[in-house]
């Protein structure tokens, strides 16, 4: 059974170096919409209303992207005459709207962050990419962040999925049993938006609509650098990019 | 390793014309009008409700028949309700029974179809229809201790989009435990899971000690109502719900969405289509069995074998992205054929990353063969007896291990799988070093077709359009990554959704778990979820 240790042996390291160079390799993230210029209001209102999610807003010959609600079905990529901007990075983590700012955690945690993971009724998409972090490729042990199986020793609560009603009771318990000074990152739309499962009598829409989120991490789902970039904007050793503000009063 | 190449017919199937006669003989007037419409072969109507699991079992039992799921249906003035069964090698039979919406006991053929169980909860919980001599409803996908009985959320009266504001939590609830020996207890897990990483399960191990008895899911922490949310929407709105519930099988959802549709709108799909879905399909069982072997050497806790096989799942989501802009092939199904097409250079790459996984999953697999401490903890280790994968009719690999061979590639050739030659490898040994077997061998079958796919491209458009503008329902059927998914869809004159329904090979084969976790030890428990491989968020919906 020696055989296991030469054969990792001789793999190498196969790890990213992100974040402390950016990470190339083809496939690492499917990209995104981005706000975008049109020739004619006629072009950016047919970008505005292929959308599925309502997630273009067009104002005159622009075109304004709410990450939160895109769920990447890439209907404005292929199917319009003249097609969005599409970007191809993965540091998307932002602020919830209408927050104007959120603290990471102080500086004691940045080398060394627990996280619990709540899967709120998710498609398995957004899970599976926060799964990818213990790949060797991804590896997120070495910047110090570990999964934890207890709600107690806890800094950080990830939640995915749009919160379905089962999994409500079970989410509020996890925050509740958490040392107060937690954060809580939402990742992918769904939890942001909702996405395409929308408000129902089944779904709250949203993780903001029942617990304070403090960061968030639009995509669907957000490929596992951009939730690695996530975790760094928490342990503050990343900043969130201010986005553009997506305003219908917008020149 | 065994295989065969033609499907397999179990028991004496001699022609339809035939298999009319025997029904008439056997069941009288008990049933009428035998037409073919939609995709069934075969469309009975049932006049005596009580004739209902007789049927069941002569198609079940006597015809060998796979069950397909009980699809009902609320009507402005009666119920539909349709049992759908799959004549292995031959099409889809539809019984269907109708009756004036006041009337709601129905004959439960759960004593002759035990598959039928879950099938028979969920529509009494959904719709409120009582299953006479059920063994046990109630509590099911609405958990009891939030949701006051007497909600049946799928009638059509029922305001999907409100919030519920008379739910509450009952804290004096208990779950249904069986186990009854002195100092028997059943310890929780889930649904926030205690190691790490999970979907929200929930089991009961039931339990005297070390030994745990019973493992009962219970299940739907994850359920988000999509069939309920796609009524009333377009065909396309709809769509980004069938791909989007489940999104490690996403494509074949997507897929089987769209042969639906497509066979409502009476469309032909373009052959370069037919072959790129194939091919897209089988990219998405190649990269499936690649993380589910990963998850079962992870939980054997054989670090290096799975940080192997997990490079090789990201390296294949990555060859995913590189050709189709998507980790997970969301936005490629549309009903008519593909939303993009591909250049020959793309396929050529993504032919390289296929073929290097297949020889790393074939190198990883020789390696796991030598190691004995992993092959101890997966011999013998949650065995499903033949006898039981047919009783419970388990699908996917699950079921392949345990010589169902059943795959609707072959049963039931959709989308020009017939013309592919590829196998069916099946195990007759049921535990789950067979379920591992079978995984890696679909595997090399699935890189198999990805390369006929491709030497098969024609050229040509990827696309017709496909309006619905007529009434009509249809039954779409594709083999996803953990067995059979059915897609029912009955569209209005305006083209949009009346009913939906996934009948997803999770919801199948959670019924079987419990058989395979029973009287185990308790650090087994990992190790049977993992070969089992099944996802919550695809059964709840
Ligand atoms: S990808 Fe789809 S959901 Fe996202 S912005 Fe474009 S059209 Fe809207």
């Amino acid at each position: 059974m020696s055989f296991w240790f030469w054969h990792g042996l001789r793999k190498g390291i196969q790890t990213t170096r992100y974040p402390r160079r950016m990470e190339v390799a083809l496939g690492v993230s499917p990209g995104r919409p981005i706000n975008t210029r049109f020739a004619t209001p006629e072009e950016a209102q047919l970008a505005a209303e292929i959308c599925p999610t309502d997630a273009i807003v067009a104002h005159g010959k622009s075109t304004f992207v709410n990450h939160g609600k895109c769920v990447h079905c890439q209907l404005c990529l292929r199917s319009l005459r003249s097609p969005m901007d599409w970007e191809t990075g993965y540091e998307w983590t932002h602020l919830p709207a209408n927050q104007r700012e959120s603290f990471p955690l102080p500086t004691a945690f940045s080398k060394s962050m627990h996280i619990m993971v709540v899967d709120a009724g998710d498609c398995g998409a957004c899970l599976h990419e926060v799964k990818q972090l213990n790949n060797p490729l991804y590896n997120m042990h070495r910047l110090g962040f570990f999964m934890t199986a207890t709600p107690r020793s806890a800094d950080l609560l990830l939640v995915v999925g749009p919160v379905s009603e089962s999994m409500r009771g079970p989410l509020l318990k996890t925050w509740e049993a958490m040392p107060t000074s937690r954060k809580v990152i939402a990742v992918g739309s769904c939890a942001i938006s909702g996405g395409v499962f929308g408000k129902s009598f089944m779904c709250a829409g949203g993780v903001g609509s029942v617990l304070p989120v403090d960061f968030e991490v639009p995509g669907n789902p957000p490929p596992p650098l951009a939730i690695l970039h996530g975790l760094l904007v928490v342990a503050g050793r990343k900043s969130v990019k201010i986005p553009e503000p997506i305003s219908e009063g917008r020149p | 390793m065994t295989t065969h190449s033609s499907p397999m017919v179990r028991g004496n199937i001699a022609g339809l014309a035939d298999l009319r006669g025997s029904i008439v003989e056997r069941f009288g007037t008990q049933v009428s009008q035998f037409r073919a419409d939609g995709n069934f072969i075969l469309t009975l109507s049932l006049t005596e409700l009580n004739a209902l699991p007789a049927l069941s079992r002569f198609f079940f039992w006597e015809h060998s028949c796979l069950f397909g799921g009980i699809i009902a249906e609320e009507h402005p003035r009666n119920w539909q309700i349709h049992y759908t069964f799959l004549l292995l090698g031959a099409g889809w039979i539809n019984v269907e029974l109708s009756m004036p919406l006041e009337a709601t006991i129905l004959p439960s053929i759960v004593a002759e179809v035990h598959a039928a169980d879950w099938h028979e909860r969920e529509v009494e919980d959904l719709f409120g229809i009582h299953f006479e001599n059920h063994p046990r409803l109630g509590d099911f996908v609405l958990h009891d201790q939030i949701w006051r009985e007497g909600i049946d959320p799928m009638r059509k009266s029922f305001a999907a989009r409100r919030p519920q504001l008379e739910r509450k939590v009952d804290l004096e609830w208990q779950p249904l435990l069986i186990v009854g020996d002195p100092g028997s207890f059943a310890m929780p897990i889930g649904p926030v899971y205690e190691g790490g990483i999970g979907e929200s399960l929930h089991f009961l191990l039931e339990t005297v000690g070390e030994d745990v008895i019973r493992a009962a899911p219970r299940l739907f922490y994850n359920y988000r109502a999509v069939e309920k949310i796609a009524e009333g929407r377009s065909i396309l709105d709809a769509l980004l719900l069938a791909e989007r519930f489940a999104a490690t099988s996403a494509f074949a959802h997507s897929f089987a969405f769209c042969l639906a549709a497509e066979r409502i709108a009476g469309v032909d799909v373009p052959p370069r289509a037919v072959a790129l879905r194939v091919l897209l399909a089988e990219l998405e069982r190649l990269r499936h069995h690649a993380g589910a072997i990963a998850a079962i050497c992870e939980s054997t806790a054989l670090a290096v074998s799975a940080a192997q096989a997990s490079i090789i799942e990201e390296q294949l989501l990555r060859a995913s992205c590189a050709f189709a802009d998507h980790r997970y092939l969301f936005g490629l199904n549309t009903p008519g054929g593909l939303n993009r097409d591909f250049t020959s250079e793309q396929c050529e790459t993504l032919l390289l990353a296929v073929d290097k996984a297949e020889k790393d999953l074939r190198v990883l697999e020789k390696r796991l063969r030598f190691s004995s401490s992993f092959l101890d903890r997966l011999e013998d280790v949650g065995v499903v007896t033949r006898e039981n994968a047919r009783d419970l009719n388990l699908v996917g690999p699950i079921g392949r291990a345990s010589a169902q061979s059943c795959d609707l590639r072959k049963a039931c050739p959709y989308s020009g799988y017939g013309r592919h030659g590829f196998e069916v490898p099946y195990e007759t040994e049921g535990d789950g070093y067979a379920r591992l077997r079978v995984l890696f061998a679909e595997a090399v079958q699935s890189t198999r077709l990805i390369h006929q796919a491709i030497d098969k491209l024609e050229e040509g458009p990827v696309r017709v359009s496909c309006e619905v503008s007529r009434p009509g329902f249809a039954l779409g059927w594709a083999e996803a990554p953990r067995g059979a998914a059915l897609h029912w869809l009955r569209v209005d004159e305006k083209g949009m959704v009346e009913r939906y329904r996934a009948i997803t090979p999770s919801f199948n084969n959670w019924l079987g778990f419990h058989v395979a976790a029973e009287d185990f030890a308790f650090q087994d428990f990992p190790i049977i979820l993992a070969t089992f491989g099944l996802s919550g968020t695809e059964c709840d919906r």
